[in-house]
């Protein structure tokens, strides 16, 4: 008989006023002891809901009952057949609009936790070195992926299942992409990004680093080189800027280039030789998951950090679970505020942020309110530091070298629902193609393409 | 076979100046006059942008100087070691196309970069005027290559122990006085120096292209830390460049921003010190 408590089992997590020091997990995740009894609120359901809600379609009844019975190695079996990163998933995916927000349970209370207890069965697999290297034998065939975030490891990890042998390309020294340039340590340990890129080449997949596609070799050559399919999964890497006055100034910086000086190249550490800005006051711009990633980095760097949204609480694009620990950590929401230039002093370093109030008015073609400045309100902010996080757009880098490969008017490089190109042999998928989104959606999409380029070469 | 990354050769040019051919096949057959590497000495090291000098056969060889914590833990590593990585040929290589007649001006260490520029140049038939200003006579490098790829190569020293006493810019414009015509002129070197090119080449209306080389991390226009105000529009030097058109460059801005992390870099740079004579002391 399930345990119909309406609640999730609680998650223990350091304290805000602890957590906003440093860069330690916020989230410590279940003992096994909590992960039984999450899991008993699992209803079994002949029909998982939670399963049509799931881009890589975990089979997650299944693998909850093995949690039932204590059975954690059967489990992950069931898990990882399904996700190739669920250490990864079960941190970062939006549970709340996929599997969690089908759940029956739901309806009448919360949710089974489905995140939490992936998070839970993929770590314990992790710290007791429990593999799963279940693979079709070789098949000769070599496919090459491009980019190594989690498009690309998916659909390298899905095809070295299949029996291909897959070499991986990224462009930095470091596997992972915006898992580990990206995200945060405190939200996602690097350590367990390494640990689940390593699962993948024990299976066989090959990762070259500091590889740029696009310039050291381009698509053709990889044909040339025998490679008979590619997958582009080089993601939406450029930054986008405001466009006003001031932004070359000092002291502003894309959340890209924040984010990457502190996740990849450490700078957090005080022994990192790579420098960061030391901040006083920080104007986090924009209201998604990288603003608040940005926004709580500045903050644990010991910065006053204010995120300035054009829009208002209800249309933060950001996890609402992102937004309640970045209030909770201190860090302060001047909504309805939009910047309208940024002031320098007399050595080019920002000093000031001009800003004007919004006020709602009718929806937009994205379905929000549009925001419409508030004639004289404009007011100014003491601010040393402007973090840009209103989006990136897709590196033209490949496309600019591969003649006959599509993309749209935003560089995203166009693709079927099988993740086929206008280009015989050439896939793509994930931010490349969508343009940014999320971490389980370029997943779902390199599994996608995993199965058309399997189907394409046994065809060819 | 060398090994992946390794520096097959190293030479001092000066006591602050080292060059390093790094083995790199695909890099060395791809690498363009005017396109960069990004490399790491160390597992915990800095993204080093470096120029490319020059390719022969697998190997790619880069010139640097030894100015930060970054450039001093790369020194440390002799020929025969590897670098922890080496990735290029990053940004787009300088525009060459229909060019007759240039001047190539390098400053210090940006010689080691003018000197490929020049070289292509030279190898497309165009007569290449090379100035290359130093300090002093003792920090001259690259001379017997830089007079190979140029028709006259006129070196200047700031203190005049060695050919043409002054500054490049001196040079420059006594040769644009005594009536040489150059199709484009190309400038590599400190900051301010190509921003007194591009003053001295305006009052002739000769198109100008500068070598940028500002902070960057990624190198693949990922970061955004590397952008320039060229004409009143934001260019990445990292893929729009390095090279951008010398007249349209905020000069001013770009100073700026190279003085991001100056206390950081300075102070990093006293902590190096201090261990390396703890080292040898100890």
């Amino acid at each position: 008989m399930a345990d119909m408590s309406p609640e999730k089992t609680k998650m223990p997590e350091q304290e805000p006023e602890v957590r906003n020091k440093n860069f330690l997990e916020v989230a410590k995740g279940y003992t096994p002891e909590l992960a039984k009894r999450e899991a008993g609120r699992c209803l079994g359901c002949k029909n998982p809901r939670c399963v049509e809600g799931c881009p890589v379609s975990v089979p997650i009844p299944e693998f909850i009952g093995h949690i039932q019975k204590g059975d954690m190695e059967g489990a992950y079996r069931a898990l990882s057949r399904a996700n190739a990163l669920p250490a990864v998933c079960g941190r970062v995916c939006p549970q709340e609009n996929q599997c969690e927000g089908k759940c029956v349970r739901g309806i009448k209370g919360e949710s089974v936790g489905i995140g939490r207890l992936e998070r839970f069965v993929a770590d314990w697999a992790l710290e007791n070195n429990v593999a799963n290297t279940d693979k079709e034998p070789d098949n000769g065939h070599r496919v090459a992926v491009i980019g190594s975030g989690p498009a690309g490891l998916t659909c390298a990890g899905e095809l070295a299942r299949k029996g291909y042998r897959v070499t991986v390309f990224e462009a930095f020294h470091v596997a992972g992409g915006v898992l580990s340039y990206g995200i945060p340590e405190f939200r996602l340990p690097k350590s367990i990004v390494e640990k689940e890129v390593d699962k993948l080449r024990d299976l066989g997949v090959d990762i070259e680093l500091n590889t740029v596609i696009g310039k050291v070799l381009s698509i053709d050559e990889l044909f040339e080189m025998g490679y008979e399919a590619v997958f582009i999964g080089s993601g939406a890497g450029l930054p986008q800027f405001m466009k006003i006055p001031g932004e070359s100034l000092v002291g502003v910086f894309s959340a890209n280039e924040y984010l990457t000086r502190i996740n990849l190249m450490k700078a957090y550490k005080p022994d990192s030789p790579t420098p960061i800005f030391e901040s006083k006051k920080v104007a986090v711009l924009g209201g998604g998951n990288v603003a608040m990633d940005a926004a709580r980095c500045a903050k644990r760097m010991g910065a006053d950090v204010h995120i300035v949204y054009r829009r208002g609480e209800a249309e933060l694009p950001a996890r609402a679970e992102e937004v309640h620990h970045a209030k909770e950590e201190g860090i302060h929401f001047d909504l309805l505020c939009n910047p309208v230039m940024i002031e320098g002093d007399e050595r080019g370093r920002v000093r000031a942020m001009k800003v004007i109030r919004m006020e709602l008015g009718e929806p937009d073609a994205s379905g929000r309110r549009r925001p419409i400045p508030v004639e004289g309100s404009e007011f100014e902010m003491e601010v040393d530091t402007v973090i840009v996080a209103i989006g990136t757009s897709p590196n033209p880098l490949i496309r600019s070298t591969t003649p006959g490969l599509d993309a749209n008017k935003w560089g995203c490089i166009t693709t079927g629902e099988d993740g086929s190109t206008s280009r015989e042999g050439v896939f793509a998928g994930g931010d490349a193609s969508t343009g940014a989104a999320t971490v389980i959606l370029a997943m779902g999409a390199g599994k996608t393409a995993a199965k058309s380029i399997d189907e394409y070469l046994k065809n060819k | 076979m060398p090994k992946k990354y390794e520096i097959v050769r190293k030479k001092v040019l000066t006591p602050d100046i080292t060059s390093i051919s790094v083995y790199a096949p695909l890099i060395a057959r791809k690498a363009r006059a005017g396109q960069f590497i990004i490399l790491r000495a160390s597992s915990d090291g800095e993204r080093v942008p470096l120029t490319v000098s020059s390719t022969d056969g697998d190997l790619v060889t880069v010139v640097y100087q030894k100015v930060g914590d970054s450039t001093m833990t790369l020194d440390e590593l002799d020929a025969g070691e590897c670098l922890t990585d080496f990735v290029g040929p990053l940004g787009e290589p300088t525009p060459i196309e229909g060019v007759k007649k240039a001047a190539v001006v390098g400053g210090g260490l940006g010689c080691a970069i003018a000197l490929p520029v020049a070289k292509a140049l030279h190898d497309a038939g165009a007569k290449v005027d090379l100035i290359g200003g130093f300090r002093t006579k003792d920090i001259v490098i690259l001379e017997d290559e830089m007079k190979n790829a140029s028709d006259n190569l006129y070196i200047c020293t700031d203190d005049g122990s060695y050919g043409y006493a002054g500054f490049t810019t001196g040079k420059l414009e006594e040769l644009l006085n005594s009536g040489e015509k150059y199709d484009r002129v190309y400038a590599i070197g400190p900051l301010v120096m190509m921003k007194f090119v591009c003053r001295v080449t305006e009052k002739f209306d000769i198109p100008t292209t500068v070598s940028m080389n500002p902070i960057m991390i990624d190198g693949t226009g990922m970061c955004g830390c590397c952008r320039v105000t060229v004409d009143g529009q934001v260019k990445f030097a990292c893929v729009d460049g390095p090279d951008f058109d010398g007249h349209k460059i905020d000069f001013d801005e770009t100073i700026a921003r190279a003085a991001t992390y100056k206390e950081f870099e300075q102070r990093r740079r006293a902590e190096h010190k201090c261990r390396l004579e703890g080292m040898s002391n100890g």
